[in-house]
């Protein structure tokens, strides 16, 4: 029972912390909580429906990875999706985050991206219909892990996939010029400027990586469950409470958080019903407000 | 001709129930710079109690004690109240975005509560057979219309007038300070918590009475009546109508009610009924469309906030 929560939770966690890496980082370069982060990972799955269905009718039925439920067209749809919602989410900023923060006033950009959020669901709600679509009608095959663990192939391979996307994640932010000129504007972006880093290049990159990042999960939690219009937007208290947890800015907080947040809400499912999912996500995120802000990785206090 | 003027009669009535949950909003946002994600939580509080309350006895869920609409409409005020001043005290002190996170979280947790705890609220089919005010009047429908119309404009304005009171008073000064300059404020001797705790259950109050009202005149509550959608039309009609202006605020809502509903008329008009899913969708981008635009080019509302400035200074 108890390593059984462990891999359930770890699968889910896998991916609210790929969501969570573009919630932080916009949060810490542009000092603004996005409810539209949600709907990237909504329309990054979409998208790859899209692409994959594409790709069967132009060539065919693929053949699966082994005992995979999926094959070569959901690689190509996975990266296609993720460029198609990278430019999405920089498209977003351009045209509406960008001109509201020359106002100056953050909280206008968060009820602006409420209303973004609400627009870019009810827009897939229109296109797709409210009806429940899956990547494929295989089954998946499940393999025992030891100690009682079970988990189905596929959930293997997606935990794979998101670990790596987020240690490379890691290592581009630490490691290469780009990273350093995102960490140091969003330390002090005024500094960052003086030192001659375009700060508007950053912004554009951080976009494009969140929304990538999230493009990415929504897929990824496309095979493992089902796709739906409001799939991203109920992931998104569980995004916010991984930024929370580890701290806004800190992507490696993110990846702890999102692991911490999976795993509380699988362990909570035995004890108050699957129901009360997302509640665990928030009381989780009030504990840590509450006792320490500023995270457990984080520099700046709440 | 009875038709179309009960019809609008019953328009007036639920836009300003919307309407007192806009001031209740511009209180909290407008006033005291409490940015709110969570209205639809309150205004769930408000409805469901307001219903236990109200309606006679029934299998389904708890309360049934068929006591008159005034005790209901007050046990919601003071519920939402109290809700409020948990969730306030809990996460006031935080930043303005982390207030929005958070008030959000608890709306969601609120509507799962709404939504799973079936012996008491009636899970997914909700409360039905609330009762409307003047309930002896039913045989009468324009009588019936126009006397509850009455009431909903006599309550949104005495909130209008209470708030204007309010806002105009040394305490409502007190909070404009706090929200432009809190160091300032503070340093001056006004506790930053406790004035914005006040806020917060005053502006939560309110919007709990329109969640009830609204209870009373749909006659129906479930869970689907306050998912963030709701949250959502509030913020529209607010941004709107011109946060910070109580006027406004009122006429933001009636001006928003009457767009979504007769999107919605035409919608269900013109639409085959295989696509009215859609189309609700698409009305939904529009809307969202629409408060991206007002925020981008008209950033003040319809009605912008008066500026305030000293007799001394004038």
């Amino acid at each position: 029972m108890i390593p059984q929560i462990l891999v359930d939770g770890v699968t889910s966690g896998a991916m609210i912390a790929l969501g969570a890496i573009g919630v932080t980082l916009t949060y810490g370069l542009l000092r603004f909580a996005n409810f539209a982060h949600g709907e990237f990972a909504t329309w990054g799955a979409y998208a790859a429906l899209v692409i994959a269905g594409g790709l069967g009718t132009l060539l065919g039925p693929g053949a699966t990875f082994g005992d995979l439920t999926f094959g070569w067209h959901l690689v190509a749809a996975l990266l296609g999706a993720v460029a198609f919602t990278a430019l999405l989410a920089a498209a977003l900023d351009w045209v509406l985050f960008r001109k509201l923060r020359r106002q100056g006033n953050a909280i206008v950009l968060v009820i602006a991206s409420f209303g973004a959020s609400l627009a870019l669901r009810s827009a897939l709600e229109f296109g797709f219909g409210g009806q429940p679509y899956y990547y494929t009608r295989e089954i998946a095959m499940t393999v025992r892990l030891g100690a009682g663990m079970r988990a189905t192939l596929d959930q293997l391979v997606v935990l794979a996939v998101a670990l790596a996307l987020m240690t490379g994640t890691h290592l581009m932010l630490r490691y290469t010029a780009l990273g350093r000129a995102l960490r140091a504007t969003s330390e002090n972006p005024d500094l960052a400027r003086l030192a001659g880093i375009d700060v508007a290049r950053v912004v554009r990159v951080t976009w494009l990586l969140g929304g990538g990042m999230a493009a990415a999960a929504g897929v990824l939690l496309g095979i493992t469950v089902q796709l739906r219009p409001s799939m991203g937007f109920e992931l998104l208290l569980p995004l916010f409470a991984a930024a929370i947890l580890g701290g806004i800015g800190s992507v490696p907080g993110a990846m702890v958080g999102g692991l911490v947040i999976g795993i509380a809400e699988a362990a909570a499912v035995p004890l108050a019903g699957a129901q009360y999912r997302a509640a665990v996500a928030f009381l989780v995120m009030l504990a840590m407000l509450l006792l320490r802000p500023r995270g457990l990785f984080g520099a700046r206090d709440a | 001709m009875t038709g179309i003027a009960s019809y609008l009669l019953f328009f007036v009535t639920v836009a300003l129930t919307y309407g007192v949950a806009t001031l209740g909003l511009n209180l909290q946002w407008g006033s005291a710079g409490l940015f709110n994600v969570g209205v639809a939580g309150f205004a769930a509080v408000g409805a469901y109690v307001s219903a236990w309350i109200t309606a006679a006895p029934a299998q389904n869920h708890w309360g049934g004690f068929a006591l008159p609409v005034a005790l209901g409409w007050a046990g919601a005020m003071a519920a939402s109240a109290l809700v409020a001043a948990v969730v306030g005290a809990a996460t006031l002190r935080l930043r303005a975005d982390y207030l929005a996170i958070t008030t959000f979280g608890a709306a969601i947790s609120l509507q799962l509560v709404a939504l799973n705890w079936q012996s008491l609220t009636g899970g997914p089919f909700g409360i039905a057979f609330i009762p409307r005010p003047f309930a002896g009047l039913a045989e009468q429908p324009l009588a019936f219309a126009a006397a509850n119309c009455a009431l909903v404009v006599a309550v949104a304005g005495l909130a209008f007038w209470g708030l204007e009171r309010l806002t105009r008073s040394p305490w409502g000064r007190v909070l404009r300070a706090l929200r432009e300059d809190e160091a300032a404020a503070a340093s001056l001797g006004k506790p930053p918590d406790r004035f914005r705790l006040q806020a917060f259950v005053i502006g939560a109050a309110l919007i709990g009475l329109s969640g009830a009202m609204q209870a009373q005149f749909f006659g129906f509550i479930s869970p689907d009546n306050f998912l963030p959608v709701f949250t959502f039309q509030i913020w529209v009609m607010l941004v709107l109508g011109g946060s910070g202006n109580n006027f406004g605020a009122l006429v933001g809502a009636v001006v928003v009610w009457a767009l979504w509903t007769g999107s919605g008329t035409l919608v269900s008009v013109l639409v085959p009924p295989d696509l009215q899913f859609r189309a609700a969708a698409l009305r939904l981008v529009a809307i969202g469309v629409v408060l991206a635009a007002v925020l981008l080019l008209r950033p003040r509302g319809l009605l912008g906030e008066r500026a305030t400035v000293s007799r001394h200074v004038a």
